[in-house]
């Protein structure tokens, strides 16, 4: 199984060595190639990470192996493929530091997680002229939900507002949430801005007024070490393939009293107790939100993915990583004609900018030509483009194995698009 | 950067940097086209008498290819028949994307100069938003133009 071989076995082994990017580069077998005659810089982490080789051989693994469908066979296969499944769970619990087993469900990402909340707490609890709060800078995802949800309720979007850094001016939030509040829900890391949200802060204020929150951590659980005990939020949401896991896989935590109070979201196998044509009676936690068959494989590289990111340690992704944030952020800096566009003091994992006179979608286009992938548009925030009065903005987003020279790479590309475009 | 420069011709750089006919045409009819992909936008005004393009003209955001082709377009087709301008638009499609011309197909002009872009399939929808806008803006379609 952890066929990935290069690091070491524990974190606590490893933890004293020096961080080595070369040797974390090797376990990701896709960063090896060339795109048009130059080594790849992918640096566009944000929209999906790369993935090591224990991922890819958990994939293959399960497939050539272990392949069956779980919690119904009662053969060997399938009682190999369920314990694989829900061994996946538990190193997500132990990784978010989830009090119990039954607080993880498995969704399709981070996507799902939020609908799933959205349709099945937000039908149950929320009413005409209550309202729901987000920010400015959420992600589509953890705004159109809501929206959909306030349209059919009759109840209210409120969006508090963000600075000129792409800071959420904590004020605003505090004044927003009032006795009609009876959600929050925000990003930990903003993908468009990097920007890390107070979100301690945050529970603690909503909680002042018994109203849960959900963190949308997509953005976050890549690059900082997440506790969702010592947090206290209600429900937290993230992805697998952004932290170097698969698609199609993803998590929703939530406190046990809430999930148990909810309605199923999908019905189907696997999530009833039993059946018959007068009255279903609901599996218990977590199955009764996982209808039908799960994306098996998925979730067992996702554990992979775990593992991987344990061995490592994410301490020392976070400070590899500041350290190439810091580089570039000054690096940047030094581009005559180049803003950035989100210069929170606390960042984490992105650089996003704008040029004079010259539009994203052109940068992307030539740093393409030397094989460097960043991601160029609206991010999927398109209120937050408004808030900055830009129609787009090009995004480098960061991940353990990036390094100082790529960030080299990256400047000496945007002074060839200078070079383009003021020839 | 052979592929960069065949994308990045100077007379697009131009028209990008400095873009003809950018500006609103009081009573004109109007389309409006969108790029969801980049978040391009762009507004075609068009007066027309007899099935004849007496003027046209065009407002929005968009990067150096969206904004060229926009403006190179609001001077090819003034003084054309709408059915003129719909067999630029499938002759200049056609250059785009990399297919054969048919063999009666219009002279483009100075549009050939935008042959690079079919070496870059994703900035297709770039070059052609304007073009799907004209046509809107032709057929007097309120709807705004996406090209997803």
């Amino acid at each position: 199984m952890n066929a990935s071989g290069g690091i070491l076995a524990s974190e606590k082994q490893t933890s004293a060595l020096p961080f080595d990017v070369a040797r974390v580069r090797e376990d990701f077998p896709i960063l090896k190639q060339s795109v048009y005659g130059k080594p790849l810089v992918y640096l566009d982490n944000g929209a999906t990470s790369q993935k090591p080789q224990s991922v890819l051989d958990a994939l293959a693994n399960y497939y050539s192996n272990e392949n069956s469908n779980i919690h119904r066979g009662v053969h060997y296969l399938s009682e190999r493929a369920t314990r694989e499944y829900e061994e996946a769970r538990a190193k997500i619990q132990r990784f978010i530091n989830a009090e119990k087993l039954s607080e993880i469900i498995f969704t399709r990402g981070t996507t799902e997680a939020i609908n799933l909340v959205a349709s099945s707490y937000g039908r149950a609890n929320i009413k005409a002229g209550d309202e729901i709060l987000i920010t400015a800078m959420e992600h589509h995802s953890n705004i159109v939900p809501w929206q959909l949800l306030c349209e059919e309720k009759g109840a209210r979007l409120q969006v508090a507002p963000v600075n000129d850094d792409g800071e959420l001016i904590m004020d605003e939030f505090a004044r927003l949430l009032n006795e009609r509040t009876k959600l929050v829900s925000v990003a930990h890391v903003s993908n468009a801005l990097g920007t890390i949200n107070p979100v301690e802060q945050i529970i603690s204020l909503a909680h002042q007024r018994n109203v849960p929150v959900m963190i949308d951590g997509a953005q976050a659980v890549p690059h900082l070490a997440v506790d969702v005990s010592r947090l206290d939020c209600d429900f937290y949401a993230f992805s697998g393939h952004k932290i170097y896991g698969p698609t199609g896989i993803g998590v929703l935590y939530g406190k046990t009293h809430l999930l148990e109070a909810m309605p199923p979201y999908q019905g189907g196998g696997d999530m009833i107790a039993s059946v018959t044509f007068e009255k279903t009676t609901y599996n218990t936690l977590p199955y009764k939100f996982e209808a039908g068959t799960p994306n098996i494989s998925g979730a067992i590289a996702f554990g992979a993915a775990i593992d991987y990111v344990n061995q490592i340690g994410l301490s020392r992704i976070a400070s590899h990583e500041h350290e190439l944030l810091v580089y570039g952020t000054a690096a940047l800096a030094q581009i005559a004609g180049l803003r950035q566009i989100g210069t929170a003091k606390e960042k984490a994992g992105i650089l996003s900018f704008v040029m004079d006179g010259i539009h994203p979608h052109d940068i992307g286009t030539i740093l393409d030509r030397e094989g460097i992938a960043i991601r160029t548009g609206h991010h999927c925030a398109m209120p937050l483009m408004q808030r900055f009065n830009v129609p787009a903005t090009a995004r480098a987003s960061l991940a353990l194995y990036n390094t100082i020279e790529e960030i080299d790479a990256l400047v000496s590309g945007l002074h060839k698009v200078g070079e383009v475009f003021n020839s | 950067m052979t592929d960069l420069q065949d994308l990045y011709q100077e007379l697009i750089l131009d028209h990008g940097r400095r873009p003809r006919n950018f500006k609103q045409l009081d009573g004109a009819n109007t389309a409006e086209g969108y790029n969801p992909l980049c978040g391009d936008k762009v507004k075609v005004y068009i007066r027309t008498d007899n099935d004849v393009v007496t003027d046209v003209s065009f407002e929005g955001a968009g990067c150096a290819i969206s904004t060229a082709s926009a403006s190179l377009m609001t001077e090819i087709v003034k003084g054309k028949s709408r059915a003129e301008a719909e067999q630029l638009f499938k002759a200049f499609h056609d250059l785009v994307t990399g297919h054969q011309s048919m063999l009666d197909s219009p002279d483009l002009g100075k549009l050939a100069v935008f042959s690079g872009v079919s070496e870059f399939p994703t900035r297709v929808k770039c070059a052609t938003l304007s073009w799907h806008t004209l046509l809107a803006a032709l057929s007097d379609n309120d709807q705004v133009v996406s090209t997803e």
